[in-house]
């Protein structure tokens, strides 16, 4: 574990964190100094405390949210890890543009797996995974996701929308925090770049002539992606009422505008039974 | 912390620039009833006014209804008026992204009710709205201003239900702002401008975001709440 690193990491999010820890600020900074056993034993804990006292929320809430939010990028980094290392796959002319996509999830699961440990946490490790969606089988809805480009680039845009449903979904229960709300945001952010980007792919390549960057859906069907499997990981986009404002009826404008306006979050249970047992293996 | 945040790119006519700023409010009422001549109902001519977003969730809510009347009312102008050569795809994403951002501004003003601040007036001075460069570079710094304007702000959001409503707006800018940089340039949607080596998209706070909204605003926006007295 390395507090320190964590606590610059911390502080390029959250310039402020020495004065939101402890307002002497030189007490912190200089703890390294101590030198003493007892203090580095003491720190862990510490730091727990502190981080309760900054921001207001346990530890423990903290943690699951980022663990929550790991292993789904585990599942993201080792689709497209898997999906760029399979030959004949990925036309020429997009390697590249899937490579960033990879980097960033790669990226992703680093910076969550040192913010768990410096947390004194413990980072969950990457699972068993069955593209397919099969659970181990082989056999899932998507059983051509490594042969067939158009299929991979379908689940691809499957896990960006989710992702970003899956983040939204956390936001409340890191309100208020500084550093975890504004990082977990930062990372919400690039996976809804990631969707509108494979959208974009998927739109060009005349995959889905429809497809428009943005989720558009009707009056009762969510999901806009054409893949009848994967109706439930958009369930609820069709929404058109927020904060009790009834777009449809307030602003006269369609279905499809006022669902592509906002995105919609998933809870950790929802996006759980999308992905556990199928994608991600269990025995 | 510093932002990488540079809206003046594109065609900027600094001339035609200054010589508006200084010409007074008889051009600038002039220009108010181009922009918003569908919305009569609503322009206050107060070119040189300002307005405070206020404080709390109300000053977080006005804050990004700022930022929506600023891109519903650029889109506004870039449908009415599409760039030369525009593609029938283009001026189909342009047509939904003016839609989504009329629907977001509409929306805070539902929710705002007698809270909201006034209806701004824009200052377009600098866009040539007739060059898809100048258009699509103005475009890509208004979506990735607003999905750092809206990631830094989440924090200050006491009330969940508007916290889990900004994150279903800033995703949707962040799609916009992705899809704009693509049009720029293919491959771009990630630029390292605007994503760190985390991989994390980076933030900004009130007090960055709103000098450089206010440089395409004739009704400038201060937030004193919030440490940007303009």
């Amino acid at each position: 574990m390395n507090v320190f690193n964590i606590i610059e990491e911390i502080e390029k999010v959250d310039p402020e964190v020495y004065e939101r820890l402890n307002p002497r600020r030189a007490a912190i900074k200089n703890i390294t100094s101590f030198g003493s056993k007892v203090a580095a034993a003491a720190l862990p804990f510490a730091l727990g405390t502190m981080f309760k006292k900054a921001y207001g929320q346990s530890s423990s809430t903290v943690l699951d949210v980022l663990n929550y939010a790991l292993t789904l990028e585990h599942l993201e980094a080792a689709f497209y890890t898997q999906g760029l290392a399979k030959a004949g796959l990925v036309p020429a002319a997009n390697t590249s543009y899937l490579a960033l996509i990879k980097r960033d999830e790669v990226a992703h699961v680093k910076f969550l797996q040192d913010v768990i440990t410096s947390l004194n946490g413990t980072a969950v490790t990457a699972g068993t995974y069955d593209f397919t969606g099969g659970n181990n089988k082989g056999n899932g809805p998507f059983k051509s996701v490594f042969t067939d480009y158009a299929q991979f680039l379908a689940v691809a845009q499957v896990f960006e929308d989710t992702g970003v449903r899956a983040y939204k979904g956390q936001a409340p229960a890191l309100l208020g925090n500084q550093v975890v709300l504004t990082a977990a945001l930062g990372i919400h952010a690039v996976e809804a770049r990631h969707a509108s980007a494979v959208r974009k792919l998927r739109h060009d390549l005349n995959q889905d002539a429809n497809t428009k960057p943005w989720i558009v859906s009707t009056a009762t069907l969510g999901n806009d992606t054409g893949v009848a499997a994967a109706n439930a990981n958009y369930a609820g986009e069709e929404n058109v009422s927020q904060g009790g404002v009834d777009l449809v009826a307030a602003l006269k404008v369609s279905n499809a505008i006022a669902s592509a306006s906002f995105d919609e979050p998933l809870t950790k249970e929802q996006v759980t039974a999308l992905v556990v047992g199928s994608f991600i293996v269990t025995t | 912390m510093k932002t990488d945040i540079n809206p003046i790119t594109g065609n900027v006519n600094m001339a035609r620039r200054s010589f508006l700023r200084y010409a007074g409010a008889g051009v600038a009422t002039a220009a108010v009833v181009g922009v918003t001549a569908c919305h009569k109902d609503r322009v206050i001519v107060n070119p040189g006014g300002t307005s405070d977003i206020g404080s709390d969730d109300i000053g977080i809510l006005n804050y990004a209804y700022a930022l929506e009347q600023l891109e519903a009312a650029f889109y506004t102008e870039v449908v009415a008026h599409a760039y030369t050569g525009i593609s029938t795809v283009e001026l189909n994403y342009m047509t939904d992204i003016r839609d989504h951002e009329v629907v977001h501004r509409e929306f805070f003003k539902a929710a705002l009710k007698s809270n909201a601040i006034m209806s701004l007036t824009p200052d377009f001075s600098k866009i040539d709205f007739s060059n898809r460069t100048s258009v699509l570079a103005t475009a890509k710094a208004f979506e990735d201003l607003g999905v750092q304007a809206y990631d830094g702000a989440g924090f200050l959001i006491k009330t969940p239900e508007y916290l889990t409503i900004a994150g279903k707006i800033v995703s949707v800018e962040a799609r916009h702002a992705a899809l704009i940089a693509n049009l720029i340039s293919p491959g771009s949607f990630v630029p390292d401008d605007q994503v760190d080596g985390n991989g994390l998209n980076k933030s900004a706070t009130i007090a960055q975001v709103l000098p450089i909204a206010n440089t395409f605003l004739k009704t400038k926006v201060t937030a004193k709440a919030f440490n940007y007295n303009g």
